[in-house]
């Protein structure tokens, strides 16, 4: 077999399970794919041992009918996470050689489920950025190309979209802040879901901003996000904003029957100056749940507009006090300090070698955002529109929709370098149509549905109710399925 | 419970060197939580252990490790709470105190500025002197503790020990009731007493285990009235806090010097910049610690790794239903069904264990104020100076005690014959009961004996029969001559009848 690559996580499973293939050559398969990608810089620390050795574990569980689904799958992990004695640096110089002595809930699910960890995947800094352009380990790149540019694979998990895209795993983890899965999905041609705040743990996973951080899957199908969600989900008395509610079978929810369910399309989202093409893709979209049988319903979300400004309030005012342990004390990068230097000094120092240009500008924002003097106007109005923003959705729910339908996206992905000089606000707009969802701790999944004019893949938004996530990925499988996305990059690097 | 009527102290007055001036103080009193695990980590609280031993990886403030809520410290704040007739908040939220330095691992202090656990309460402290005063209680929340950073280690190099970090503590706030030097100690005296009958902090100052920051201002008489009236404080002087204290000692003279050096500003027309100080104990004055310029922005914000601390009615109604008695319902019980005076059942209730141990001896003995009298007098004594050991190192137990105060009760030994059964029991390790009988130490009360004893000695001495009948003070030398000859067992009284009989007098 020369394309295991390309195999969905669900068909993997299915051949492993039956001994058509073992995880061991899954694996190899895997690696070889890594080791031939570096031009995408997707995986920023392989782990071709640790995968070796969990394949050949997973592999005995197999032998033995102890058959998880995701018993021997090869995945990629986002640099987020934590994984035991592996480089977790979350893409920063400020933690240059940290490697954990603790697993993440994640990734501990993972593996105890017969996961193969590949290798830590490319991000942006911290999570914070939507082309994977400030990541101390450079850029990744989008595998789609239409021309001499080299694309963003967007971002923050945009080492996690590459790959995924690229079959250089089956399956990835990603996390979303804002829309860091969702985006990146959407650039890629790949799935992507952001479940339920409270969902999936958050011990371990190096926190951006705690109060709308959430992991979840990235993977080439809805049915894959349903299988690897299951697996990242669950209760954990460590994170105390974990829910307490039982995981449901996502696969089973996938009936692909979406008659008679709500879909609401939200006007505010149709901005000014939205592309023709992203136009279309949304429309199409639309057409093809009511022609799965869904009945199409015109909603309002008032609050939409003032998402975004309080999203880069909320955000960054966290990530300032998240980020304050990085201080060159007890572990990562600290910086060489002059004779005399104080304590001040090596915090000064430290943390301008160590945090890139985006960390530092958020950490400058939120800093201020929540200064004395400044406080109520910034961040409590911040909190008081988000309330909004949630009750906006809460009406909505309240009134019988069942999910809500939206672009992913407002372009295609572009090229990399394209923004460095614009005004730091362009790159916070790629996250219009996503943080609206993180605002209000709502399940979100992105579907590629079409792709634009050059061919570059696009996708749409399914919003769900809280902790329906089968629900939502059964509206996503019947989109996946109607829209017939199939394209794949052409293997150029 | 009965309740106790006391006077309100009169405020310390300072003379300035123009007019008379008045103390207001305020008192933040931070608490250590006496539990086995820290506030938001299963790390140990144990003092003294090997530095950087007692870390949990969130302690430590580790990428991705998230704070989970100890129920046993918001157990223990609710107690404390109860304990200082406290409104007990059912809903109470976690905020980010912001702010760098090495010993703070995660960067921010995990504190309760908002919603605090505990409301408004009181306390009534007693000053000895026949008056009280009644110490409203702002508020109490619950805190991270930060570590400890070493300077004096190395000449370049300072070091962090963790073992602190995230321990859980009160900061207990007064309001700003407290009028005199005394009257804080007093207050923070009584603050810890009630805590160690509940068992909510050890109290041990030395450890840092208990702390204070004092906040000080000065007024003109009368004014302090005014605010009183009005709660504005701008009746009250600009007040400075002096950080950190630890000792009782220290508290008062801290306030003694702070205040005087405000009266000497301001009636130097100067004005008192509201600033935190630092207590010099060696030179007795206050430094500048930091000025409002270098003062922190503390950026407080709802931690969001925390979800809001939601508690139920029937699980504080449930604490409240097991607290022990508390310091101020046992003084008045002991002074009620014991017959004590107000000075003993204040000794004795000063430290539970030794309450309890007195009760132990009054119940089983059947004589409080005998008991009382033999655990404040003779036992106290004695353990002072044995070492100054605490009543939980007595070699005598209470049920033993309580033996020699019945055995009394019972007239069996003279208070003189038990003064040294007790000291047998002290250093032997015997029953007093089984003392008295091995060593016939039990009192004559045959009249029969003791007359044969009295007669003997007033046929042998007819020249100080003579005097004593002139002179009927000097009966008491046959009394003393008596018992010299039954070996001090004779029954005094009984002793005292027939001599006087036998004189004629």
């Amino acid at each position: 077999m020369t394309d295991l690559t390309k195999l969905t996580i669900a068909d993997a499973r299915d051949a492993l399970r039956k001994g058509d293939v073992t995880s061991a050559e899954l694996t190899q398969a895997c690696l070889t794919a890594i080791d031939a990608a570096d031009a995408l810089n997707a995986f920023v620390h392989k782990t071709p041992e640790v995968a070796k050795s969990q394949a050949e574990a997973a592999d005995a569980r197999l032998k033995a009918g102890d058959t998880p689904d995701l018993c021997g799958i090869p995945l990629g992990i986002k640099d987020l996470f934590c994984t035991k004695g592996v480089p977790s640096q979350a893409a920063s110089g400020i933690l240059a050689g940290f490697k954990p002595e603790y697993e993440s809930t994640v990734t501990s699910q993972l593996f105890d489920a017969g996961a193969v960890m590949l290798g830590k995947l490319n991000m942006d800094e911290f999570a914070m950025g939507s082309s994977n352009e400030t990541s101390v380990y450079g850029d990744a790149v989008n595998p789609w190309k239409v021309d001499d540019r080299k694309l963003t694979p967007g971002g923050s998990s945009g080492g996690s979209a590459a790959a995924v895209a690229a079959d250089l795993c089956l399956g990835a983890t990603g996390t979303d802040t804002g829309g860091s899965i969702r985006q990146p999905a959407a650039f890629t041609g790949i799935t992507g879901i952001k479940p339920t705040y409270g969902r999936v743990s958050r011990w371990g996973v190096v926190a951006f901003a705690s109060s709308l951080d959430q992991a979840g899957p990235m993977t080439k199908t809805v049915r894959d996000s349903a299988i690897m969600l299951r697996a990242m989900s669950g209760f954990d008395p460590k994170d105390s904003t974990s829910a307490n509610i039982p995981v449901p079978d996502f696969e089973a929810a996938l009936t692909g029957d979406i008659r008679g369910k709500v879909i609401g399309i939200p006007k505010e989202y149709r901005m000014d100056g939205m592309p023709a093409e992203i136009a279309k893709l949304w429309e199409d979209g639309t057409a093809m749940l009511r022609d799965a049988g869904a009945d199409i319903r015109d909603i309002s979300l008032p609050h939409t507009k003032y998402a975004l400004p309080a999203y880069y309030v909320i955000a960054p005012a966290e990530a300032s006090s998240n980020l304050a342990r990085y201080d060159g004390v007890r572990f990562g990068h600290r910086a060489k300090l002059d004779k005399g230097d104080g304590i001040t000094e090596m915090y000064e120092k430290t943390r301008a070698e160590g945090f890139g240009a985006e960390v530092q500008r958020r950490v400058m924002v939120g800093t201020y955002v929540l200064s004395a003097g400044f406080y109520d106007a910034y961040y409590n109005r911040a909190r008081k529109v988000r309330a909004l923003i949630k009750r906006d959705f809460d009406e909505v729910f309240a009134a019988g929709v069942d999910a809500i339908l939206t672009p992913a996206t407002p372009s295609a992905a572009f090229g990399l370098g394209e923004m460095a000089d614009a005004d730091p606000i362009k790159m916070y707009l790629n996250d219009v149509f996503t943080v609206t969802v993180n605002l209000a701790g709502l399940p979100g999944i992105a579907v590629p549905t079409g792709t634009d004019a050059s061919g570059l893949p696009l996708g749409l938004q399914l919003i769900g109710r809280p902790w329906e996530e089968g629900d939502l990925l059964n509206v996503a499988y019947s989109l996946e399925r109607a829209a017939g996305f199939v394209a794949k990059p052409t293997h150029w690097w | 419970m009965l309740d106790l009527e006391y006077a309100a102290p009169a405020p310390k007055v300072i003379a300035g060197a123009k007019h008379d001036w008045e103390l207001v103080i305020g008192l933040e009193v931070h608490a250590q939580v006496a539990t086995k695990a820290k506030l938001f980590s299963g790390a140990s609280t144990l003092f003294g252990a090997e530095p950087n031993s007692n870390v949990a990886f969130v302690d430590a403030g580790m990428p991705g490790m998230l704070p989970v809520i100890n129920e046993a410290c918001v157990a223990q704040a609710v107690r404390t709470g109860l304990g200082l007739k406290a409104e007990i908040n059912l809903f109470s939220a976690f905020d980010r105190k912001n702010y760098f330095y090495p010993d703070l691992p995660q960067g921010y202090q995990i504190s309760q500025l908002y919603h605090p656990i505990v409301g408004e309460g009181e306390v009534l402290v007693e000053l000895g002197d026949g008056t009280a005063r009644l110490v409203r209680i702002e508020r109490i929340h619950l805190e991270q503790d930060a570590g400890k950073s070493i300077h004096d280690m190395d000449p370049t190099m300072s070091f962090v020990d963790l073992n602190r970090t995230g321990v859980a503590l009160m900061e207990i706030v007064s309001r700003p009731d407290i009028r005199g030097p005394e009257e804080a100690a007093a207050f923070v005296a009584k603050l810890r007493q009630i805590m160690r009958y509940l068992g909510t902090c050890d109290g041990n100052m030395q450890n840092g285990n208990l702390r204070a920051d004092v906040n000080v201002s000065i007024c003109r008489p009368g004014d302090y009235e005014k605010y009183q009236a009005t709660q504005d404080f701008s009746h009250l002087g600009t007040r400075c806090e002096i950080k950190n204290m630890n000792s009782m000692r220290f508290i008062q003279a801290a306030i003694e010097v702070e205040a005087r050096r405000q009266i000497a500003i301001i009636e130097d027309g100067g004005a008192v910049v509201q600033e935190t100080r630092l207590y010099d104990p060696d030179k007795n004055e206050t430094r500048s610690m930091r000025s409002k310029e270098e003062a922190h922005d503390y950026r407080y914000f709802p931690d969001p790794d925390l979800l809001p601390l939601e508690i139920e009615q029937a699980w504080v109604d449930d604490i409240a239903a097991n607290l022990p008695e508390l310091p101020d319902a046992k003084k008045a019980r002991f002074i009620a069904s014991f017959g004590l005076s107000d000075y003993d059942a204040s000794v004795l209730t000063a430290d539970v264990a030794n309450a309890a141990y007195f009760e132990d001896v009054a119940k089983g003995g059947g004589d409080g104020k005998l008991a009382a009298n033999w655990v404040i007098n003779e036992l106290f004594g004695r353990l002072k100076k044995d070492g100054d050991k605490g009543i939980t190192e007595s070699p005598i137990p209470a049920a033993r005690l309580a033996q020699i105060v019945a055995l009394i009760k019972a007239e069996t030994i003279s208070g003189k014959i038990a003064k040294d059964v007790f000291d047998i029991a002290y250093t032997q390790d015997r029953d007093p009961e089984e003392i008295v009988k091995t060593d016939g130490l039990e009192q004559v009360t045959d009249t029969g004996a003791i007359e044969a004893a009295v007669d003997e000695i007033i046929a042998a001495n007819p020249a100080q029969v003579e005097k004593a009948k002139a002179n009927p003070k000097l009966a008491g030398w046959f009394v003393g001559q008596v018992m010299k000859s039954t070996g001090g067992k004779a029954n005094p009284a009984a002793v005292n009848a027939l001599v006087a009989a036998k004189l004629g007098l």
